[in-house]
């Protein structure tokens, strides 16, 4: 998993698969992350529009 | 001093040659630690890196004629060391090694997932369902060299790879880097009787394995003797334990590749 | 007496009705999971499985539950991506199913392997190249998604949405869902074809393998096509049983109805091409391994893989299903509509058990027999164990949360109702 471990190679099959890999892994911590900074800066704001479903 | 030349462990077993008497089966117990159980009837689900099959020609009395085909792990080559099982393995625990063409098993990596036993086509590899128990005293006679292997974990015939191993350090230790063709035999090869078993290495002309096979290393290692034959040569996976027989019926059941054409 | 946490406008049995229902369901949850912690504590020979057949049970049911859980990306992605607006009725429980098959899936596989407390070394000494590899990746990354677009409508229960925190947080992640949706088709597209990767890829075994393009074999594609196609009819046929418990209609005809076409041009196009792989395959690829299709289905005493089979799940279950479900006057019918996804849902898992099982059971060694293979109770029982626990969260989720948007309009409260 990481290029530390002894059987890693740094070959076309382990950039495409890994490379994949983070790229959905960052693509859903970020997303994550925005939703609970904004929510959290709304909360801190005392903003109230929020209703569940947009 | 020379790099060592790339090997390809491999094997020829003489089919009538052999008097199915299982001497092969239990060297191979003893050299390599193999777990057995106090009932260990069902084949199934015990444990024999080297199996000796029965094969029959089926036919009655007078012409009724029996085979015993000794089957260790035929450490397949595939394409470029594309073994079926080394490749499937999520875990990189079992590896095919170019230097010497033997595909291993990493026990302490092995999770147990078992989908190379779902890849392999000769039924080689083993699962460990219980945990190994040796009889009082027993344990004192285990070979230092092999390690044990826990429940939970496949295994299978390594070419006693450790012999290899204790034959190379004592080659290194005498400042050799090759060894000569008896100092690395497996246990079943020496503890034939009948002497069926030849082992060596296929790309060494001076080797007797290579001298019966005459392998075609263009082509996955083809024998190019006709009295030579491998199981499922159809499959593609290159195996390297090759079988010799003078009769036709045993090649047939051999090989669905005769069978079918 | 727990009329705060339902939500508004809906009604719901009474609470002792409801604990009852838990706790029978809760008793056969029970029985899986004192069979798990058996298999845990004495290891796999608890199971009816041997070297010959080192896939069983748990493999079948873990390819056959993500298959049907499939309806969660297909549907998601028709929702959010391909904008079928409709669909937003029913996608909250697409999820929830997807939910449910997900995090059975997991369980199982956690029971399924020899060593569990190394499950890990999958994923830190990863072979890239093993389909297996890319499957348990793509499994607990799409899990993660799950989980993602489970936990707003979690949060939509009536006491969380009092929280100001909670509230914005399931605002915001609604905003942004076709992100995380796109991201599960992605990874589903790749987790639904490795599973069919798994047997397609094994050249040792003549009845599993395909021939492909590049590293993927015809499976790989197939069997993501038929996730696409079976897992919107297990949503449909979920919810129709859920309706069935429940006596109420939950989501509109015309949503359904939708759902059930695309589902059924999905099967149609999938099963025509499952034909097209099984006719190469009997006829080139089997034959250039030294196998003919009748060595796969007959001289098999003993064991119940028949030329049935094949028509089994092509025919009844492939070819059926699928005309049923694109003509429009079978799919205003209820029961023929339940028929036509049921056979679908059957197929796919009868796809499932054929790829992993019978592939074991036939012989590849020419001097080798059919092997045979009945599961021990504790692999039964903890393959129901899921089952139980999928009720069991459905009945929760369904009593506290507003899976189903239609619902009061479907059902409204007698006046002076809550
Ligand atoms: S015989 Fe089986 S275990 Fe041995 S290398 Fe070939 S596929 Fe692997
Ligand atoms: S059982 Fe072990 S060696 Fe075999 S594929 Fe799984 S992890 Fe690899």
């Amino acid at each position: 998993m990481f290029p530390f471990s002894f059987e890693w190679v740094w070959d076309l099959g382990h950039l495409v698969f890994h490379g994949a890999l983070w790229y959905a892994l960052s693509i859903l911590g970020i997303g994550l992350a925005y939703c609970i900074l904004k929510a959290a800066w709304q909360t801190a704001r005392g903003e109230e529009e929020g209703h569940g479903h947009p | 001093m020379d790099q060592p030349k790339n090997k390809r462990y491999g094997m020829v077993i003489d089919l009538d040659k052999c008097t199915g008497c299982g001497a092969c089966m239990v060297a191979c117990m003893a050299e390599n630690n193999i777990p057995f159980r106090d009932d260990d009837t069902d084949k199934l689900l015990s444990v024999s890196w080297m199996h000796v099959y029965r094969l029959s020609n089926g036919k009655p009395f007078p012409h009724a004629e029996e085979c015993f085909l000794p089957r260790p792990c035929q450490h397949c080559e595939g394409e470029h060391g594309h073994s079926p099982c080394v490749s499937v393995c999520p875990a990189t625990a079992t590896d095919y090694d170019m230097h010497t063409g033997i595909v291993s098993q990493i026990y302490t990596r092995c999770f147990g997932c078992r989908y190379c036993m779902a890849a392999c086509p000769y039924h080689v590899r083993q699962f460990n369902w219980w945990d190994p128990v040796w009889p009082e005293g027993m344990e004192r006679a285990l070979n230092p060299d092999v390690s044990v292997r826990m429940r939970g974990v496949v295994e299978k015939c390594s070419f006693c790879y450790s012999r290899y191993q204790t034959a190379l350090n004592r080659a290194y230790l005498e400042g050799r880097r090759e060894l000569s063709e008896e100092e690395y035999q497996t246990a079943c090869t020496q503890a034939c009787p009948a002497g069926a078993i030849v082992f060596g290495d296929l790309n060494n002309p001076a080797h007797r394995v290579h001298q019966i096979v005459k392998p075609d290393l263009a082509h996955g290692g083809r024998p190019r003797n006709p009295k030579v034959f491998r199981l499922l040569e159809r499959l593609g996976t290159h195996p390297k334990v090759y079988y010799l027989t003078r009769r036709d019926w045993v090649r047939r059941a051999g090989d669905n590749e005769i069978q079918k054409t | 007496m727990d009329s705060a946490l339902i939500p508004k406008g809906v009604e719901r049995c009474p609470l002792g009705r409801f604990l009852v229902f838990i706790a029978v369901v809760g008793a056969v949850l029970l029985w899986g999971v004192v069979a798990m912690f058996l298999i845990y504590i004495k290891g796999l020979n608890q199971t009816n499985m041997n070297n010959a057949y080192g896939f069983a049970l748990w493999i079948w049911a873990d390819l056959a539950v993500i298959a049907l859980g499939g309806g969660a990306f297909f549907t998601g992605l028709l929702r959010y991506i391909i904008g079928k607006d409709e669909l937003k009725n029913i996608i909250n429980y697409a999820v929830l199913i997807g939910f449910v098959c997900y995090s059975s899936a997991l369980l199982i596989l956690a029971i399924d392997v020899g060593q569990p407390l190394r499950a890990w070394f999958i994923f830190w000494h990863a072979n890239v190249h093993s389909m297996l590899t890319e499957v348990a990746f793509c499994l607990t990354c799409y899990f993660i998604v799950l989980t993602i677009e489970y936990v707003p409508l979690m949060l939509e229960n009536r006491q969380l949405q009092r929280v100001t925190f909670f509230r914005h947080l399931a605002h915001n992640m609604h905003g942004i869902m076709a992100v995380f949706a796109a991201t599960g088709a992605f990874l589903s597209f790749f987790h639904q074809g490795s599973l069919g990767g798994v047997s397609g890829v094994l050249y040792g075994r003549p009845f599993g393998f395909r021939s492909g393009i590049g590293i993927w074999p015809w499976t790989f594609f197939l069997y993501t096509w038929s996730a696409a196609a079976c897992g919107p009819c297990f949503t449909i046929l979920v919810t129709r049983i859920t309706e069935m418990a429940t006596r109420k209609k939950l989501v509109k005809d015309n949503v359904i109805d939708l759902l059930a076409k695309i589902a059924g041009w999905m099967l149609l196009t999938y099963i025509t091409a499952k034909i097209v792989d099984t006719v190469y395959w009997a006829a080139v690829t089997a034959p250039a391994m030294g196998f003919t299709l009748l060595d796969f289905y007959t001289n098999n005493p003993g064991s119940a893989y028949g030329l049935w089979i094949l028509i089994a799940e092509v025919g009844i279950c492939g070819v059926l299903p699928a005309l049923m479900l694109v003509s429009a006057s079978v799919r205003r019918n209820p029961r023929l509509l339940f028929l036509a996804v049921l056979l679908a849902v059957l197929g796919a898992c009868l796809n499932r058990w054929v790829m992993i099982l019978q592939m074991q059971a036939v012989p590849v060694l020419p001097f080798e027999k059919w092997f045979t293979y009945l599961p021990s109770w504790q692999e039964i029982a903890t393959t129901i164990l899921p089952v139980a626990y999928g009720i069991i969260l459905i009945a929760f989720s369904y009593r506290y949360l507003p899976i189903f948007p239609q619902e009061p309009e479907l059902n409204p409260l007698p006046e002076g109702g809550r």
